[in-house]
């Protein structure tokens, strides 16, 4: 069984504050870390392949150079082998283009059974480039997947988180899944997985080792543009209410008069 | 305080810190209120290699040394000492196959015991053989190639949970001390039976119970050393983990100091947070400064063992001494600091303060590491 | 020409605007001048007006514009479960009603179902002006090849020049797909769209960094503009039954709706999973309910206020409550009209799951407690006294 997890470097939200009088992101001393979700992807990957009792999970991302210690991180955790994706001529790229570019990575990889994703970036929070990857190659998906109940070489039967519930479906290989955190509570990193990263040499593409349309990458390639950036008024703290819980509830009620009814 | 360690070390107390804070931490209270014995950490643990720090590469281990068990000792102390002790305790079981057993021992314990896959336990203390280890009555008589083991050790930490015991008892009665021997004895093995599990004060989420030898028939290959070297096997490895003991009361009095401090910064009186308050800010200064000694010793004496020197009876008893009586001192004053909340198990602090009392008593009471550091000091004065 | 961003050296002052002002971190200063660090730098161009000495040069725009004229129309996908037209369709037409009259097109709606030809009525009653209607028992539940492959052959043949869709579980899968196949842009998660009539532009504002800061988005050169848009934040379009739409039926071949993935089951957790993104009123508790009992309490004041239960993170991992509450960072985000927070202390990951509902109240012992800094109305107390009687005065206020 071969699977592909695809990863992404973003800042760390626990550190991410607000500048009170810029009003503006401070990056200054902000960590990069795997994203929450795909955390979630490297170890289900990993349970894959223990329970298919053999292959091989090949991590990739696409971002700057720093990116490969997310990698590195992924391989502590028992992925096998990394594969950083990183050119400037990827700069600008939006979710399109990201896909574009992952897809195209992958092919070069070409041997795959199941390719993994966390269900969206808790940067971009857009949830669309693992179902882009899955449609610039042509291959089923199954998105929010919430437990991979059955898996063979052929096929794999999941459950798809729903607004409502769950559906149970069933999908040949290869096949793109999409994962929420209720899938699996992440291993550990293991001290022997950590010594191995710390050697282990990620192999790094450029734009010139994919087979990709020039036109179709970076911002180029990025149907959409950005045009203005702003951050908006933060929420204010408002009235602290005081007294006894009985008086609280009936200042209360009658704040919320027009909510409630 | 920078105490220079590799790079290597830094990788093992950060990841011992990162399981400790995530996986131990919001358990702690649970496994001590139901006194289970907290196999999911065992297996987190196992997983991550840590078991395997202290054990030489050939058999599957990272190399390491004492001073890399005490580093993973402390860091899962600090947030229980109880879980830590199915991890000490394991250290302790697996140290005479290490520092005594032959090549065929050693590769066929210590791997399983450097993944996880199986815990250790060392059976020396039995009901009227405690300070006074010199009395034990359990036998070792040898018929053909076997030994028949009889009698019963008591206390014994991991004991039903662990899989490899290693266990002293007399060859020749009539030799005292100088006829024992030491034996590993594999969970499963019929005549071993296991006692209740006993009840205690702290260290509640570690397993502590009888090991019952009725007629247990122990393959002679499974004698460590030679016969009659059983309490030099005993007290090499007691030398040996004590910096170990001191690692768990380093951290066990380092948490309770982070629940305190924390604390004395939130909990408002008199319309100002008490760490404003001289009194206390002098009692969190001295438990700081204590536990950095009782830390700096330990690290030391461990690293005294890394360096092969041979003996360190003196120096381990003083870091066990040291670190131990102050981890009781600053469990206390954490309860203390935190007054009526402290006294609650709502919060960890008197869990701390229970958890801290055993350190004072077990592997040698401290009254025996008194005794043991001044004949040392007796004995370097005639020499001279 | 690929796209390039350049500091213009002669006029840069070294004044540290833009290395403020960069949400990317790309810009520092060498030698009292910017430098762009282009491994970090997306070209997102926020720096180029926070310079006052237009230093910043962004070269974006790439060969010659395309003629897009033949593309017209508003889409909203209106989704359907078991027949039934879900609310954040209804929040779409009336999104899209506003958007079609701004850029006089035509609203249509679309919708894929089995057996569903009646409903064409109930989304002209809403404000479609069309109704682009396939029927075929593939699709009576959404799978993702048929439905892909329906909406790219409408898309294809009628060309419309936006596509709204809500940022449902189906919504994102679905779309994102289209927005490939089709080489269209698509923007996710939106919470304000409006148009640039001059150059027929869809402005699609969302947040990121969970809300820390927000972006708008268009996509000038290629159409449709596509956008998901999150459930609560648009109005939902009124019912004038008087109105009627052109409807269009479409048939296709069946390789269209085949699939390659099989929908086994469909299993609703009832009473377990509430869907907290359609809920009004959330009620919601964290670690200082100190257990499940203490979610029992919050279902109460939930059910008194016809609104569903929530939770942060803390409560989930401790196991007092399943997955699906899970409000956050790693759970749903969530804007509803009112958001309760019970013993929740307001970690950035839960705010930036919830700091867009309209009215936040929150109850926590902790005076510093940071859920505070977000709250309209602040509750300094014990939850346990206090929500019960929260409960009795709206259950009294409510006449249940």
């Amino acid at each position: 069984m071969n699977i592909i997890v695809c990863i992404k470097q973003v800042p760390n939200t626990t550190d991410v504050r607000i500048d009170p009088v810029t009003n503006t992101l401070i990056r200054d001393g902000v960590e990069s870390v795997i994203n929450p979700f795909d955390a979630y992807a490297i170890e289900e990957a990993v349970r894959i392949k223990e329970r298919c009792s053999g292959g091989k999970v090949t991590v990739i991302t696409m971002g700057p150079p720093q990116a490969e210690n997310a990698l590195r991180e992924a391989i502590s955790l028992g992925c096998d082998e990394g594969i950083l994706i990183s050119d400037r001529k990827f700069a600008g790229s939006d979710t399109w283009a990201t896909s574009y570019t992952l897809s195209a990575a992958i092919r070069k990889i070409g041997d795959y059974d199941v390719i993994l994703c966390g269900k969206q970036a808790s940067d971009g929070d857009t949830a669309q480039v693992g179902p882009g990857i899955s449609a610039h190659l042509d291959i089923p998906q199954v998105t929010y997947v919430k437990k991979i109940a059955e898996i063979s070489a052929e096929k794999a039967k999941v459950e798809r988180m729903t607004e409502e519930g769950y559906d149970v479906v069933e999908t040949p290989l290869p096949c793109l899944f999409t994962v929420v955190k209720e899938i699996n509570t992440p291993r550990m990193p293991s001290l022997k997985g950590m010594m191995r990263a710390k050697s282990a040499k990620p192999l790094k593409w450029t734009a010139d080792d994919l087979e990709a349309d020039a036109s179709a990458l970076g911002l180029d390639g990025s149907p959409t543009r950005v045009v203005k950036i702003f951050t908006p008024e933060p929420r204010k703290g408002g009235e602290m209410l005081k007294g006894g819980a009985e008086d609280i509830s009936k200042e209360l009620a009658e704040l919320l008069k027009d909510v409630v009814i | 305080m920078d105490y220079f360690i590799t790079e290597q070390q830094t990788m093992i107390r950060d990841l011992a810190r990162k399981i400790a804070q995530e996986k131990i931490k919001p358990v702690a209270a649970h496994y001590d209120e139901t006194e289970e014995f907290a196999w999911p950490i065992m297996k987190i643990l196992a997983d991550s290699d840590m078991f395997g720090v202290y054990l030489p590469e050939a058999y599957g281990g990272l190399g390491g040394g004492i001073m890399d068990m005490c580093l993973v000792t402390e860091e899962l102390s600090r947030a229980c000492g109880g879980i830590a002790l199915g991890y000490g305790g394991t250290g302790l079981g697996a140290l005479p196959i290490l520092l005594h057993g032959s090549d065929e021992q050693k590769k066929k314990y210590l791997p399983d015991i450097a993944k996880g896959k199986r815990l250790a336990a060392f059976c020396l203390t039995e009901a009227e053989a405690g300070s006074d280890a010199g009395s034990i009555k359990t036998t070792a008589r040898k018929e053909g190639d076997k030994y028949i083991l009889n009698g019963t050790k008591q206390w014994i930490t991991n004991a039903g949970e662990a899989e490899i015991y290693t266990v002293i008892a007399l060859t020749d009665k009539s030799k005292g001390v100088r006829g024992a021997s030491a034996f590993i004895v594999e969970k499963g093995t019929k005549g071993m039976e296991f006692g209740k599990k006993e009840k205690k004060m702290g260290i509640r989420a570690s397993a502590t119970r009888e090991v019952i030898f009725t007629d247990c028939e122990v393959p002679a290959a499974n004698l460590i050393s030679r016969e009659g070297m059983g309490f030099i096997v005993a007290l090499k490895t007691l030398d040996t983990s004590r910096p170990g003991v001191a690692a768990q009361a380093v951290g066990i009095a380092q948490g309770a100091l982070d629940c305190a401090l924390e604390y004395s910064r939130t909990r408002v009186q008199f319309g100002q947070p008490i760490s404003s308050f001289q009194a206390v800010q002098h009692m969190l200064a001295d438990m700081g400064t204590q536990i950095e000694a009782a830390r700096a010793l330990t690290y030391s004496v461990a690293r005294m063992v890394d360096a092969g020197v041979k003996s360190v009876s003196k120096e381990s008893a003083m870091a066990k001494l040291f670190a131990s009586d102050t981890a009781m001192k600053v469990t206390t004053d954490a309860v203390q600091i935190m007054g009526g909340y402290g006294y609650m198990r709502d919060y960890p602090v008197e869990k701390f303060m229970r958890d801290a009392k055993i350190t004072q008593i077990y592997e040698g009471t401290n009254q025996i590491q008194r005794n043991v550091i001044a004949s040392h000091m007796i004995k370097e004065t005639l020499k001279k | 020409m690929p796209a390039s961003i350049t500091i213009l050296l002669h006029k840069c002052t070294g004044c540290t605007l833009c290395v403020k002002t960069c949400p990317f971190g790309a810009i520092h200063m060498a030698n009292r001048k910017a430098v762009i660090d282009m491994a970090k730098c997306t070209l997102c161009g926020a720096c180029v007006p926070a310079c006052k000495f237009s230093a910043i040069e962004l070269k974006k725009d790439s060969g010659p514009k395309k003629d897009l004229s033949a593309y017209k129309d508003v889409w909203v996908f209106c989704e359907q479960k078991k027949g039934v037209i879900q609310s954040i369709s209804f929040e779409l037409l009336g999104e899209g009603r506003k958007l079609a009259d701004k850029l006089g097109v035509k609203l249509a709606a679309v919708i894929l179902g089995s057996g569903i030809e009646a409903k064409a009525e109930e989304l002209a009653h809403r404000g479609a002006d069309k109704v682009y209607l396939v029927d075929h028992p593939a699709l009576g539940s959404y799978q993702d090849d048929p439905y892909t492959e329906v909406l790219v052959k409408l898309a294809e043949e009628y060309k419309p020049e936006v596509i709204l869709c809500g940022a449902t579980t189906i919504g994102r899968s679905l779309v994102s797909r289209v927005a490939i196949k089709i080489g269209a842009g698509l923007t996710a998660d939106c919470t304000e769209l409006d148009v640039d009539l001059k150059e027929r532009l869809l402005l699609q504002t969302r947040p990121a960094f969970g809300g820390n800061i927000m972006a708008t988005i268009i996509t000038p050169n290629h159409r449709p503009q596509m956008a998901t848009v999150r459930h609560k934040v648009m109005k939902e379009a009124g019912i004038d039954k008087s109105r009627r739409a052109e409807v269009t039926s479409k048939i296709y071949p069946e390789e269209v709706f085949k699939s390659r993935t099989r929908l086994v089951d469909i299993v609703a957790e009832i009473g377990e999973t509430v869907n907290l993104s359609e809920a009004d009123i959330i009620v919601s508790g964290g670690r200082g309910l100190g257990g499940k009992e203490g979610f029992a309490m919050i279902a109460e004041l939930a059910k008194a206020l016809n609104g569903a239960v929530g939770a942060a993170r803390s409560a989930v991992d401790a196991d007092w409550i399943s997955y699906s509450h899970q409000v956050g960072q790693t759970g749903k985000t969530v804007c509803p009209k009112l958001y309760i927070a019970c013993g929740i202390s307001g970690q950035i990951q839960h705010l930036i799951g919830m700091q867009s509902s309209k009215v936040i109240v929150a109850i926590n012992k902790d005076p510093d407690a940071p859920i505070f800094k977000v709250a309209t109305y602040g509750i300094v107390g014990d939850v346990f006294e206090i929500v019960p009687a929260l409960t009795k005065e709206f259950r009294r206020a409510l006449n249940k």
